[in-house]
């Protein structure tokens, strides 16, 4: 062992969190390690967004230890709000100011001078390129640069934790993109992030680790490109289904799932599985593409539409 | 782990609030300051000049001097009351502020300290705005009827704390209708306001003056601006102090309730 340990900033151990009968987080344990991405992937309901305001203090937990940055929320909550910066779900920037209005009320609720809440923000509006948009009340604003603005707002403290809920959430690719590239900027500069998202893609772009979670539980761990070797393979073939494919597949032992008209195979050679299909099962379409986090996720928590 | 009575941990944090809410009162200050200006002035004329026309006196005193110091808590209780209903119930559910807010270091006790403490000077405001108007029409006396701002103050208090327990309850913004048509109405009109408390039968001063809030405001803003001041004044602020008191700490743990799970 070389090198200076990295600091931990998050612990997380068995944390459980009820409301009423329901258990929203079912005693979960994770880790997060300064200058890491940490992502939350889960279907609707799992527990993502319950995890993230018990972290930002602002949710008591049911039990569990947690400390942030050393700190229990529960006895420190000023203490460690000081050093978050929290993207939120829902946009709840406030409509009776401007853009630079915003960033500098938020600002005077981290006990920031003035002078340098002014120039901070500034600064920001560029970094989220807002500052045509400066003195435009929130409320003029398309929903791409509300969410720019959160984030933005996010930063006023210079945080050492950020947290995002969703931080696309609904956006078009345009948008997307500024904020993946944004968000890539603060991890280069050694910020630590940790997010949920839908968007798979997103996290196995922007993610060093990430955690699938389903019914309130953690069902696995690891970075993006190792879970996606370790749960489905390297590639994914796709061929259309038909009654040879599927007996024939059954007949050859190869193991594959049906999704609507298709059916699955992943494998660690699609060439294998391709030349096998085409010798044998005369198969119509036949689609190999590499294997994504997707994929990974699917299989995990199931094809069930979640309310 | 949180009772109603628990004594709320609020910190200066809690000016943060105020001071957000005093700036957007300010950058609008025109559709702020006419309303209780026009109310002033309708207020004197209708029922004043009106209505005083044909009854004169009350008690030996011209009824516009009567009603003056009325008109003041009337406006005291109405400012404080809506700000901290429809107002902070717009910051709360729709606007999500609260929200905002409460992801940095304020906590939910700040934040509704902050909002109780604004619809307190509001209702401070308010006051300073309407004196000018009764002073110019000779209906009110110096300079006893300054101490009419920091009673404005302590009234507002306990009107934005009684306020913030409904918005902390109500299930949507349309139910809010019920405290403001079924208690602040009737309110309005026999806590001692536009005709003595006196003319009411017994009982029902009684409930007046055990139930309704605004009968020992208005008592002591009479007081004030006749003047005429008696030892009843420490009565009405020692109820007042009180159900002050009682009202802010259950708004702020109700509020807890509702916002933190």
């Amino acid at each position: 062992m070389g090198g200076e340990p990295i600091p931990v900033i998050i612990v997380v151990q068995d944390l459980e969190k009820k409301f009423g009968d329901i258990i929203a987080v079912d005693k979960i344990s994770f880790t997060v390690k300064k200058g890491e991405v940490f992502g939350f992937l889960g279907p609707n309901g799992a527990g993502k967004t319950s995890t993230m305001k018990i972290i930002a203090c602002v949710s008591p937990r049911t039990s569990g230890t947690l400390r942030v940055f050393g700190m229990d929320p529960d006895t420190y909550p000023a203490e460690i709000k000081l050093r978050l910066g929290v993207v939120p779900q829902e946009t709840n920037l406030d409509p009776d100011f401007t853009c630079f209005g915003n960033l500098f009320t938020y600002s005077r609720y981290f006990d920031i001078p003035p002078d340098i809440a002014r120039q901070r923000a500034d600064e920001l509006l560029e970094f989220v390129q807002l500052q045509e948009k400066r003195d435009v009340t929130v409320e003029k604003l398309s929903g791409g640069m509300k969410r720019r603005l959160i984030l933005a707002r996010a930063l006023v403290n210079n945080p050492d934790l950020l947290i995002l809920d969703e931080p696309t959430i609904g956006l078009d690719p345009q948008a997307r993109h500024l904020i993946w590239e944004r968000l890539k900027m603060l991890q280069a500069q050694g910020n630590t992030i940790v997010l949920t998202t839908h968007y798979l893609e997103e996290a196995a772009r922007l993610c060093d680790l990430l955690v699938i979670m389903d019914n309130g539980k953690i069902l696995v761990e690891g970075s993006p490109g190792d879970l996606v070797k370790q749960y489905v393979g390297k590639e994914i073939v796709e061929v259309e289904k038909t009654k040879e494919v599927l007996s024939c597949l059954a007949g050859k032992n190869i193991p594959y799932e049906v999704i609507g008209d298709t059916v699955q195979i992943a494998t660690g050679s699609s060439r294998e599985i391709v030349r096998t299909l085409f010798d044998h099962c005369s198969p119509h379409k036949v689609l190999t593409r590499p294997a994504t986090l997707e994929d990974v996720f699917l299989k995990l928590t199931g094809r069930k539409l979640r309310e | 782990m949180y009772h109603f009575w628990s004594i709320p941990r609020i910190t200066r944090r809690a000016w943060k609030v105020w001071h957000r809410n005093l700036v957007v009162f300010f950058r609008t200050w025109k559709v702020n300051f006419f309303p209780p200006l026009i109310e002033a002035f309708l207020y004197l004329f209708a029922i004043g000049m009106g209505i005083g026309s044909y009854v004169k006196e009350i008690d030996g005193i011209p009824y516009v001097n009567f009603i003056a110091p009325a008109i003041l808590a009337i406006s005291v209780m109405n400012s404080a009351f809506f700000e901290c209903t429809y107002g902070s119930y717009v910051r709360m559910y729709y606007q999500k502020s609260f929200d905002a807010m409460i992801a940095t270091p304020l906590s939910i006790e700040d934040v509704i300290a902050g909002e109780i403490l604004w619809g307190a000077t509001r209702s401070v405001l308010y006051v300073i705005i309407m004196l000018p108007v009764f002073a110019a029409f000779g209906v009110i006396s110096f300079p006893t009827s300054l101490l009419a701002i920091p009673l404005a103050f302590l009234g507002g208090l306990m009107f934005a704390g009684i306020a913030m327990c409904f918005t902390a309850i109500t299930p949507s913004i349309d139910t809010l209708n019920y405290p403001s048509f079924l208690f602040i109405t009737p309110m309005a009109l026999f806590s001692g306001t536009f005709f003595p408390l006196t003319l009411l039968p017994i009982l029902f001063q009684y409930i007046a003056l055990a139930l309704f809030p605004l009968t020992h405001l208005v008592a002591i803003m009479r007081m004030l601006t006749l003047p005429d001041l008696t030892g009843m004044v420490l009565f009405n602020l020692a109820w007042i102090l009180l159900v002050t008191t009682i009202f802010c700490i259950v708004a702020i743990n109700l509020m807890r309730r509702r916002l933190i799970v």
